[in-house]
């Protein structure tokens, strides 16, 4: 069942572009291009929810994570006129937030939900305290040109001439789907999340993995943010991530915590708002902008009304685990 | 299982001692940009506290953080999390606004009252959504919250820059609201403070004598226990929401009727997200949340002249509240203090 429905998605998305294509390849492309820089921050702030919540943490800091590693690496990026150092930057920052997210949900059991808004709170206190104007980042980083891919026909152009970050980010997110389903961290953390006394039983260290798992996340999430601040904007405003870290755990929850599954979902997110903008540029359709705002974030309820309550999230997430006293 | 397990009043240490902490890491930073943080603190208190004036403006920024503090409070106490007391808010602001420059020639004694109500209609409206999808669909209400507060600021800004804009203005704003919807002052105080009091008041009241308090209280601590015993959950998660979002919407009416006059998209900002802070400061006590948005309003009345004087951003305070935030809920005082364990507790996954 859950695989005919996967394989009717790729097949009916690939007619459908097809069809456009057929109407107006320049545009058609375009669109798909541009659908890709819309999905990438959002398909990995959702790798983040899957990490965590896959070993059985709920993380709602995401948001945090990403603003505060954007706010970093730019930050850095600029005073050091260097954003390779500011991209490693921004990952060492979300690696601290996870470690923070860490003990606070896992050491001190504090209940996850009211971390990650600490988190998310203590984000944005510090950043737009610290903000100030009048720095620029040299440059953003350059488009790719892939080689041999590139030359492809009709696909070639949609999928190279993206930034480093971007390539990084999807190799990441299918290494994290093989890491998950086909080696054995994936198992023991995968069984962390659902039944954590048994993992343990098994002779994982639960407290470490999780610690493991939350951490890696967070420099995930801190590359989200680092992409955002150098890759797609190259700016930091007040409040940048735009919430994008919470329409992130929509789109974990609609890929049923699975990497690729949420990567379609983040790329369905993308595409919707590729194909907005592009409507609103043939003024196709009038729309006041704070529709168009509105967008994302209406997406973000509807897809949770329809799959929340059908889909099964693991089944230890959200609680603390305490280990059995003999 | 959400279980909301034992927020006392009498645990008055570790809020005081979280304030204090607080203010000892912001005067590092103060110190860290350079500025005198004894200075700063001086200003802001003497500011803030010091005077009767800087006590009536004090007041009158508590105001709303009362209303907000209690809207996310209520919902505490029923297990829930309300992080869109913010999109309520600004949801109550606009319909007070529009019901206040709309009737026209109405006695005050009506007009106010209207107005009033149709804040807290419209702040419930955006919170049913909430509550309707976390009690039939089991979406969690943190997310539509934050989600709603996004739709709602972009509504109410496309409202106000077409719809509901006052004519002839560049500015994205409503007209000014009739003098009979304006909330006078009582001994230089808004009247609206009285009204935050009267409503954290009867709160308590609700919480402590009634048996819908009680259902609240039974199901914020144990939900299955709850359930158990009879009583309907998804009554109990809708009830509490709508009356989060009423209390929200009536916040941002008696902003706009008694301060602001009109709405414009700025004027409300943070408003409700100060009410999570307020409301966890105060442990989800309908009556802690009055010293806490008092201190808070005082805060956030004195920022400017701290910056003024002190040289100091104002966005200090916001960092010194998200420590307070910090301190309030991290259990590290509670250890310090070798109490036994008692954290909040809201949450086991996205469908429960």
């Amino acid at each position: 069942m859950k695989f005919r429905l996967s394989y009717f998605v790729i097949i009916s998305s690939i007619l459908l572009f097809a069809y456009f294509y057929s109407q107006n390849s320049i545009v058609t492309s375009s669109v798909v291009f541009t659908a890709i820089p819309f999905a990438l921050p959002l398909a990995l702030a959702a790798m983040v929810g899957v990490m965590c919540e896959r070993t059985g943490i709920v993380n709602i800091g995401i948001e945090g994570t990403m603003l505060v590693s954007a706010f970093t690496a730019f930050f850095l990026g600029a005073i050091l006129k260097n954003i390779t150092a500011g991209l490693f930057i921004g990952i060492m920052t979300g690696v601290l937030v996870g470690l923070l997210l860490s003990v606070m949900t896992i050491t001190w059991k504090m209940d996850q939900i009211i971390a990650g808004v600490i988190i998310n709170i203590m984000a944005a206190g510090i950043t737009s305290f610290l903000y100030r104007q009048n720095f620029r980042i040299p440059s953003t980083f350059a488009p790719i040109d892939l080689p041999i891919l590139g030359d492809i026909p009709v696909v070639g152009p949609i999928i190279s001439d993206h930034g480093p970050i971007t390539y990084l980010g999807i190799i990441f997110i299918f290494g994290l789907w093989v890491a998950l389903y086909k080696t054995p961290w994936g198992l023991r953390s995968r069984s962390v999340g659902e039944h954590p006394s048994s993992a343990d039983t098994a002779g994982v260290s639960v407290v470490r993995l999780r610690y493991l798992n939350v951490t890696i996340a967070g420099a995930v999430g801190g590359l989200a943010g680092s992409y955002l601040a150098l890759e797609a904007v190259g700016i930091f405003e007040r409040g940048f991530t735009a919430g994008k870290g919470f329409t992130a755990l929509a789109i974990m929850i609609f890929g049923r915590w699975n990497p690729l599954g949420a990567f379609a979902a983040a790329l369905f997110f993308g595409l919707s708002q590729a194909v907005t903008n592009q409507l609103m540029i043939d003024e196709v359709v009038q729309i006041p902008q704070q529709f168009v705002t509105m967008l994302p974030y209406i997406l973000t309820i509807l897809i949770l009304a329809i799959s929340a309550g059908k889909v099964r999230p693991p089944a230890a997430e959200g609680i603390p685990y305490e280990k059995e006293k003999v | 299982m959400a279980i909301m397990q034992r927020v006392k009043l009498q645990s008055l240490s570790i809020p005081l001692l979280s304030l204090l902490i607080a203010f000892v890491v912001g005067s590092i930073l103060i110190a860290m940009q350079g500025s005198n943080p004894l200075l700063a603190y001086q200003v802001l208190f003497t500011k803030a506290f010091g005077s009767v004036e800087g006590f009536a403006t004090t007041l009158a920024k508590a105001t709303p953080l009362i209303l907000s503090g209690l809207a996310v409070a209520i919902c505490l106490r029923a297990g829930l999390f309300n992080i869109g007391a913010q999109g309520q808010l600004i949801s109550g602001a606009l319909a007070s606004a529009w019901a206040g420059y709309s009737f026209v020639g109405l006695p005050f004694l009506i007009h106010i009252p209207l107005a009033l109500l149709f804040g807290a209609f419209f702040g419930s409206l955006v919170a049913l959504v909430a509550g309707l999808l976390k009690a039939y669909r089991g979406v969690h209400e943190v997310i539509t919250t934050i989600m709603l507060n996004s739709i709602v600021i972009a509504l109410a800004d496309y409202l106000a820059s077409t719809p509901f804009k006052e004519p002839d203005q560049p500015i994205t704003r409503t007209p000014k609201i009739e003098e009979s919807a304006r909330i006078p002052d009582i001994f230089g105080l808004p009247l609206g403070f009285f009204i935050a009091i009267a409503i954290s008041l009867a709160f308590w009241w609700l919480m402590r004598k009634t048996t819908t308090g009680f259902r609240i209280e039974t199901i914020g601590r144990n939900r299955s226990a709850g359930w158990y015993a009879g009583i309907s959950v998804k009554r109990v998660i809708i009830s509490s929401m709508l009356l989060g979002g009423a209390t929200a919407g009536v916040a941002g009416a008696v902003e706009t009727l008694s301060i602001t006059g009109r709405f414009e998209p700025a004027f409300n900002a943070g408003l409700g997200f100060d009410g999570i802070t307020v409301a966890l400061l105060a442990r989800a006590n309908p009556l802690g949340v009055i010293p806490a948005a008092i201190l808070i309003g005082g805060m956030r009345g004195a920022a400017s002249t701290m910056q003024f004087r002190a040289g100091v951003a104002p966005e200090i305070v916001d960092l010194v509240l998200a420590l307070i935030l910090f301190f309030v809920t991290a259990p590290i005082l509670l250890r310090l203090l070798k109490r036994k364990e008692e954290g909040i507790s809201l949450s086991s996954g996205w469908s429960n």
